[in-house]
């Protein structure tokens, strides 16, 4: 499904991400995994381009998602946007109501008609398991929800639009434990349709959720396989150290 | 004593002093202008004074001061020197006089002492004699007199009104339309057709409009001689004088009046205030032509400053490369906030009124040179300055509130999609409203003070008319206007009558104050209201 080769990444004179190549298959659940600063994140965020916004960025290499080079610049960028969806670290509901959050999407999309936009919020809500807590305050503020509920809410905003792939920036790093497992649920539900890439801080949660993993460590690949493999006979030496907790 | 300073307490006392006495001097001074100018309106008693030298006085008492005696010896008791309003500045000239206090022989207050409030020459003190209808007395004597003029009045002041309409609105309309036509005929001439059929039309219409004319100046005629009623008066000095009933405002005995009748006369004095028209030179009558002036500036600069402003700090913080140049853009924009408000003026005089003014007179009114329509001061040009001079406040307000909304919501935005516009316009925008009412806010009250730029771009002493009329297009632009600023100026400084002017500073004051208060709360509520919508802006 995406297709990484030979990406490197240069914030100015610094190196971010080495030449990296790996490809992430269709609805599976991919996590990238590694100490702080090793590049997961910025790795993460080539796949919808929003490096872009940041001055100084130099990327060399492909990144192919569903057979298209996405940086083709025939290729609109909020297209790309539009079919790669991304959840951030600390959840960011606009301040709107709960519903004008989740039909942002598909207003800029062009799409009108309470009717159908009811049914697209419906659907998300209920993809992100949250219809039922919800429903029946939906023209209330988003920033009135707890934590746990906010990010299912961006989650929902995310797939209004049904992209193919769902970025995940460490999801869960601000949620308490219960929270935390609704959505790790929602990850195994959302699979069949979407194809997920998370990068999280938490080796149990990439072993619990994903079906590859990726280890990075200071820009660099160093290992990528199926997670079951990756987690029980790593081939790498400074795999198996990071999962043991040799250094972190 | 270290631990005192150490622990933070005189601090603590040094903010809270420092609010309180800023407190108290914005009360202090509230207070005093309170006091001052709501106590205008309250009608004092007339009293009749006989010198020692057996001069008579008629008035009301305005002042009390001690006389200076700076070369008597210590121990002297202080004389007093009183002022009264003796009005009847047609007769004697003078409308204020000083009396010393010890010259006084007699003091009474008479009851039938009447106060007559005139349309010119400010107040008449005196008693009434008799009213007459055409030369022929129709009630003689105080009481009957009285009881006369009670039912006579009303009919008078609304023939009054009716004469005023008509000559304002009827005859002001055919004025302008004829002007129009000769500015068409002036157009053609110019273009040289001067004889075409559109010429001729056009003539013939300001005959027709000329037959109109007459029509209503005879109906004009016709009230004016219905009218004649008059009220005879006699005055301190063994005068009589003769008034016709539609010069009398107000005509009241205050030394017979209860409290609440007093009151009704208060309240009837406020309302003339507020919503009339001012009289002698800006010393009487009402302010309400300066509250229309300074409330549709301040509208029209609000209008003008909130999209440049708005705009200017969306580029500065949004769209711009930061860099060397946007700072000295931004060092720039705030510079521009201490430059004195009378160089705005120059600049807006130059600028605005002789090159843009001019030029669209050139262009667009060439028949009506060399009259300038909009080559001369006006509320568009004062409004346009005024907004220059309070737009770094509203582009500084701005990009604070654009600097406090998280990066993580326009993050959001792009990833769903959204072009930087569309994140600007339904993200952006709404959240930082707050910040843009309270530049708004800040502009508005900067504006509504400042009286030095306007001087010289608009303002006037006494406008004919006001700047929305009923005549197309509804709103001039191009007229001159009032402004309750330089309204103060004008009769604090400018007035050929201090001691009747004075008391007007403070009411007007009062009222510019309060004029401000209300469209600063009320931008205010609209603010709280955006601010419970969009509840993560904090500025």
């Amino acid at each position: 499904m995406i297709e990484i080769s030979k990406l490197t990444l240069k914030y100015g004179e610094k190196t971010a991400l080495q030449d990296i190549s790996l490809d992430i298959p269709k609805h599976q659940v991919t996590a990238f995994i590694g100490p702080s600063g090793c590049g997961k994140t910025t790795l993460l965020r080539c796949l919808n381009r929003m490096n872009d916004l940041i001055d100084g960025v130099t990327v060399s290499g492909t990144i192919r998602i569903a057979g298209i080079d996405i940086h083709d610049p025939a290729l609109e960028i909020t297209e790309l946007r539009k079919r790669v969806g991304m959840v951030f670290q600390k959840s960011n509901p606009f301040p709107k109501t709960i519903y004008d959050n989740v039909a942002y999407g598909p207003r800029i999309l062009g799409m009108r008609g309470q009717s159908t936009l009811d049914e697209i919020v419906e659907r998300s809500l209920r993809a992100a398991a949250l219809w039922n807590e919800v429903q029946d305050r939906l023209r209330s503020s988003a920033l009135s929800l707890s934590g746990g509920q906010q990010q299912r809410l961006c989650i929902a905003r995310a797939i209004a639009v049904e992209p193919e792939v769902l970025l995940m920036d460490e999801p869960c790093s601000a949620l308490d434990p219960i929270a935390t497992g609704k959505i790790e649920e929602l990850m195994a539900d959302l699979k069949q349709q979407y194809t997920i890439v998370i990068v999280t801080h938490n080796m149990q949660q990439a072993a619990r959720v994903s079906d590859y993993t990726a280890f990075l460590y200071l820009g660099q690949l160093i290992e990528y396989d199926a997670t079951r493999q990756l987690f029980v006979k790593p081939s790498r030496q400074q795999t198996e150290d990071y999962i043991t907790g040799r250094f972190g | 004593m270290k631990r005192f300073w150490k622990s933070g307490d005189p601090f603590i006392w040094l903010t809270g002093g420092a609010l309180a006495l800023s407190l108290l001097m914005v009360a202090g001074l509230v207070l005093l202008v309170l006091c001052n100018g709501l106590g205008f309106f309250w009608p004092s008693p007339i009293v009749r004074l006989t010198l020692s030298d057996g001069k008579e006085l008629l008035g009301q008492v305005t002042q009390r001061e001690a006389i200076p005696q700076p070369d008597a010896p210590t121990g002297t008791t202080t004389r007093y020197r009183i002022q009264v309003k003796v009005g009847n500045r047609d007769l004697y000239g003078a409308d204020f006089v000083w009396v010393e206090e010890a010259t006084i022989a007699r003091r009474d207050s008479p009851a039938e002492a009447v106060l007559i409030e005139r349309r010119e020459w400010g107040n008449l003190y005196g008693f009434i004699k008799e009213v007459r209808d055409n030369e022929r007395t129709v009630a003689q004597g105080s009481e009957m007199a009285w009881s006369t003029l009670q039912t006579l009045l009303p009919d008078a002041t609304s023939t009054f009104k009716e004469i005023r309409r008509i000559e304002k609105t009827e005859l002001g309309a055919i004025n302008s339309a004829q002007e129009k036509i000769r500015l068409t005929l002036k157009k053609l001439q110019l273009s040289g057709q001067e004889g075409g059929a559109e010429a001729e039309r056009l003539t013939t219409e300001i005959d027709g409009l000329a037959a109109k004319y007459h029509a209503q100046e005879a109906r004009l005629a016709t009230l004016r001689e219905a009218s004649r009623q008059t009220i005879v008066v006699s005055v301190i000095g063994d005068k009589e004088t003769e008034l016709p009933l539609q010069q009398i405002v107000r005509i009241i005995r205050p030394n017979s009046m209860g409290v609440w009748s007093k009151g009704g006369v208060y309240l009837s004095r406020l309302w003339e205030f507020i919503s009339g028209d001012p009289r002698e030179s800006n010393t009487e009558g009402g302010v309400f032509p300066a509250i229309f002036g300074t409330v549709m500036m301040v509208m029209i600069m609000s209008l003008l400053v909130a999209p440049l402003g708005v705009l200017a700090a969306f580029y500065l913080r949004e769209y711009a490369k930061q860099g060397v140049l946007v700072s000295i853009v931004r060092i720039a924009v705030n510079n521009l906030a201490g430059v004195p408000s009378i160089v705005f003026g120059v600049f807006g005089l130059g600028f605005f009124i002789y090159l843009i003014g001019g030029s669209i007179d050139r262009l667009f009114y060439p028949e009506a040179l060399p009259t300038p329509t909009f080559g001369t001061g006006g509320i568009l040009w004062a409004s346009l300055t005024l907004a220059l001079m309070t737009v770094p406040v509203v582009i500084v307000a701005t990009e604070e509130g654009l600097a406090a909304i998280p990066p993580g919501m326009r993050e959001a935005s792009l990833a769903l999609g959204a072009t930087k516009f569309e994140t600007t316009w339904r993200i952006v925008l709404p959240a930082v409203s707050p910040s843009i009412l309270t530049g708004l806010i800040l502009a508005m009250a900067r504006a509504a003070g400042e009286v030095a730029p306007l001087m010289i771009t608009g303002v006037v002493k006494l406008a004919p008319s006001l700047p929305i009329d009923g005549v197309w297009p509804f709103v001039h632009l191009e007229r001159k206007f009032m402004h309750l600023g330089f309204h103060i100026y004008d009769v604090g400084f400018q007035s050929p009558n201090v001691d009747a002017a004075r008391p007007m500073v403070y009411t007007t004051v009062l009222l510019l104050l309060l004029v401000v208060l209300i469209l600063n709360l009320a931008t205010i509520l609209i603010r709280n209201r955006l601010r419970k919508q969009y509840a993560s802006s904090v500025f």
